[in-house]
């Protein structure tokens, strides 16, 4: 490794390897042999090579700020951190791209092709999280309800496969979508060195207000009025009574502490065309019972009406000392019942749950409040918030939204997937890593090893016989 | 392929017993939908089952309030766009259906066909959920969700997409629904000069328009630009894009209320059955370059203007000729061809680099171990 990336950028201290025991779910942790810190796609190429031919497990890193364990390290095995390659590479406005390294970070690529354009998906995390990680994420964040997620936005990849090949994938490219089963894949398939992304124009209109309401079922009917009117807001975002709470201590950015929900909407897009959804959305707001509606006059106010928002993870070190935060999905219908049943699920385990989430998609992020200090608190929480993944999926959704399955969730998978599905994700791997090298323990609820391809790739009777031998 | 014998399952279950029963023979596979886009593909000549989704055409939800629905593989997607338009919502994907409107969500799927709506949605990877598949060792497997937000485990869904029924058979979809627009509007302007036309696209596509379609269409050395606005002010932004089009150096600049048969003209632009189609992926700032290959082989073209997708009809004796012309970078499908000729056109090109090729066998060799799916049709033979 030090004759590939120099020995300075090859850590094996212990000490030097603290940084990178874990990433934003710290309390999973694992050192690993090394860390080691390439410079160029040549590096990684040759890292994975090495890994290859020693048969060493490796796991990609961006700036790990991930939430599901997904850059956990494997002891055993190889960190590649790739924070080095941050090289904005090309922008390329008129045909709406920019190409860039993956240790750029989400940010710096809407600042990149700002005033005109911006880069969609914005993960909360977007002023240090990397693209490399996003795409490894499949990220989402506040807007994606309308703009889509980062699968949606990513038009060519150039990767190392585990064993150290080189495949350059674009989204117009003749064959398998090998770029849409890539992105999200969660480092399991290889390493994306070189991403090219879809950029849009900014929007012309943003018009931000936040409406209270008595109860989260209120606002919830808001909500699906809304939608129902066909309008498709930039962002639909809403908080519970004990995340107003934590969030005016935080950030005293003025909501209303006597609501038991607020609501907050963005429209964008062509300016006449945002007034007049604004004045619908007041209307409806109204109409279902908002007790207050503040809009924002300015960009400040904007701001300010999203700092509460943006501060709910933080701010709950108000409430209590921990939590653990969960990432289900539920059809945007179901909310009232699924927020009535995690109540209930609260006070059955004496636990305070903050609800912050994507109203318009329906992913919660429900916060689980513990005290690690109290005799089993921990272990309770870590069983409700396992109880409340799984009243998402039985009502129809998904045990994570954008955060990913990593370690923290993979013993969920079962819940949502049968045997069969396990299976094909498998087969999947397989083709991709058949010795299972590439971010080892990850995803998949139990370990298991690629069987031998069913025989090599065999020529086709027909190709032998000539008549389908062309592409 | 020549079809020996044809099966029409009733259930999953009964699709997924005649995959393994034919595997456990060796025998060829074909999938048919609505059979719109047979001819796609390599053309094989292979003895084998016909297996047809005819029955597997059960809308199975459709959550209006949630935006989303599920859909059996052989639901025809006009069908299905009956349904959501009654709740005021539309599946975004809007490729040319048949002469009869007969082609099944299945095979769109499978073929990831688009139209005009591209532009704003996205294609059907974009637009897929969730999709339960069958594979030819009797295995049904489901992955995505039908949620609009979800990243657990692979997304196979993305994956079937475009495969032509190689990895195996696609019985169901869940889908992301949008509304319908509440008005649409339609600008539209021309000229025989293809640099004003992508100028024209140019400042289209950076401006803050949130157009529903951007198109492009070019026949006998006159082309025109057709941009649909959609929304509650639709016919006003109409007005603001005509304008910026006459800036641009357009002319015959037009606003067009009642718009549905111009677009329609587009989508049956993208088929051919006398000729040669081939579908066309560049670079947006390369359109000069494609029109003035389809100048020069006197071809016709409809389009995606900002996303460089095109469909180019042309006589087969041009084709050569037109492919030597495009700009470095294009990507080529044939789609149709008369038949005797689809046999002598290269399929794709430039096909695939060899790696990428080899991990593409991989994945044939695991999801269809027994090679029995739509053999031979694939690029490289697979």
């Amino acid at each position: 490794m030090q004759g590939i990336c120099g020995a300075e950028h090859v850590l094996t201290h212990p000490d030097a390897l603290a940084t990178y025991r874990s990433d934003g779910l710290a309390h999973y942790r694992q050192t690993p042999l090394a860390a080691v810190l390439p410079g160029s796609t040549e590096q990684v190429q040759q890292i994975v090579r090495a890994c290859f031919e020693a048969q060493v497990p490796w796991v990609a890193r961006g700036a790990g700020t991930g939430l599901s364990g997904g850059a956990l390290p494997v002891a055993e095995g190889i960190l590649i951190v790739m924070a080095r390659l941050r090289r904005i590479l090309s922008i390329e406005l008129d045909d709406a791209r920019v190409v860039v390294e993956p240790g750029v970070t989400n940010l710096a690529i809407s600042r990149a092709v700002a005033p005109t354009h911006f880069y969609p998906p914005d993960p909360s995390s977007q002023v240090v999280c990397s693209i490399g990680g996003n795409i490894a994420e499949n990220s989402g964040g506040a807007h994606c309800f309308k703009y889509g997620f980062t699968t949606n936005y990513v038009t060519g990849l150039e990767i190392v496969l585990t064993d150290g090949s080189v495949v350059a994938l674009d989204r117009d490219a003749p064959g398998y979508d090998l770029l849409g089963a890539f992105v999200g894949s969660e480092g399991t398939l290889g390493v994306a060195t070189r991403i090219t992304l879809r950029v849009v124009p900014k929007p012309e209109a943003v018009r931000t207000l936040v409406a209270f309401f008595e109860d989260t079922s209120a606002a919830g009917e808001a909500v699906s009025a809304i939608v129902a009117a066909g309008i498709v807001p930039g962002a639909i975002e809403m908080m519970d009574r004990l995340t107003i709470k934590a969030t005016e201590q935080a950030t005293g950015a003025g909501y209303r502490q006597d609501a038991g929900a607020a609501l907050l909407v963005e429209l964008d897009g062509p300016e006449a065309e945002c007034a007049a959804r604004l004045e619908e959305v007041l209307d409806l707001c109204s109409r279902e019972r908002a007790i207050g509606i503040r809009r924002a006059e300015s960009e400040d106010e904007r701001e300010l009406i999203w700092r509460a928002r943006k501060a709910a993870f933080a701010a709950m070190g108000r409430i209590a000392p921990a939590y653990y935060v969960q990432d289900g999905v539920i059809p945007r219908t179901r909310l009232p019942e699924v927020l009535r049943r995690i109540d209930e699920l609260a006070v059955e385990y004496n636990l305070q749950v903050a609800n912050v989430f994507h109203a318009g998609d329906g992913n919660l992020h429900p916060l689980v409040c513990y005290d690690a200090t109290r005799e089993g608190e921990p272990e309770r929480a870590e069983e409700l918030a396992g109880l409340i993944v799984k009243t998402c999926v039985d009502a129809g959704g998904s045990i994570t939204g954008e955060h990913g399955v990593g370690v923290d969730k993979k013993a969920y998978m079962p819940s949502m997937f049968s045997e069969p599905d396990l299976e094909a994700f498998q087969r999947l791997r397989c083709a991709f890593d058949p010795h299972g090298l590439a971010n080892p323990g990850k995803v998949m609820p139990t370990p298991r090893l690629c069987g031998e391809v069913p025989g090599p790739y065999r020529e086709h009777p027909l190709e032998r016989a000539g008549v389908a031998a062309r592409f | 392929m020549s079809v020996t014998e044809q099966l029409i399952p009733a259930s999953f279950e009964q699709a997924a017993a005649a995959l393994a029963a034919a595997a456990a023979e060796r025998r060829p596979v074909r999938i048919v939908g609505g059979g719109t886009k047979q001819g796609w593909g390599n053309a094989t000549g292979v003895p084998g089952l016909e297996l047809r989704t005819s029955e597997l055409d059960d809308i199975v939800e459709h959550n209006e309030g949630d935006l989303t629905a599920i859909l059996e593989a052989g639901v025809p997607l006009a069908q299905a766009q009956r349904r959501f338009a009654a709740a005021g919502q539309m599946l975004a994907i809007d490729p040319f259906l048949g002469d009869a409107h007969e082609a099944t969500i299945g095979g769109i799927v499978a073929t990831a066909d688009s139209g005009p709506h591209r532009h704003r949605y996205g294609a059907p990877r974009d637009l897929i959920l969730g999709i339960t598949v069958a594979l030819s060792d009797g295995t049904i497997a489901r992955a995505g969700g039908k949620v609009i937000k979800n990243v657990a485990g692979y997304d196979l869904g993305k994956l079937f997409c475009g495969s032509l029924g190689t990895l195996g058979l696609i019985l169901a979809v869940s889908v992301r629904l949008h509304p319908l627009p509440a008005r649409t509007a339609t600008a539209l302007g021309v000229s025989g000069d293809p640099d004003a036309l992508a100028a024209a696209v140019r400042e289209l596509a950076a401006a803050p328009l949130e157009l529903e379609a951007l198109d492009v269409a070019w026949r006998a050395g006159r082309g025109g630009l057709l941009a649909r606005s959609g929304g509650v002010q639709a016919s006003a932004r109409a007005v603001r894009v005509a304008a910026i089009m006459r800036d641009a150096g357009l002319t015959s600049t037009e606003v067009a209320e009642d718009d549905a048969a111009l677009w329609a003209r587009q989508r049956a632009g993208q088929r051919s059955t006398a000729s040669v189609l081939v579908r066309v992926a560049a670079r947006p700032t390369a359109l000069p370059a494609l029109l003035r290959a389809v100048q020069a082989a006197d071809g016709t073209l409809v389009g995606r203007a900002a996303l460089g997708h095109s469909y180019v009809e042309l006589d087969p004796a041009a084709v050569e000729a037109f492919e030597r012309r495009l700009p470095s970078g294009a990507f080529v499908t044939l789609l149709d061809a008369p038949t005797p000729l689809k046999e002598t056109i290269e399929g794709w090109s430039p096909p695939p680099s060899e790696p990428a090729l080899e991990l593409m066998r991989r994945i044939k060799a695991r999801f269809d171990p027994a090679d029995v799916c739509n053999p031979g049709v694939f690029v490289g033979g697979i």
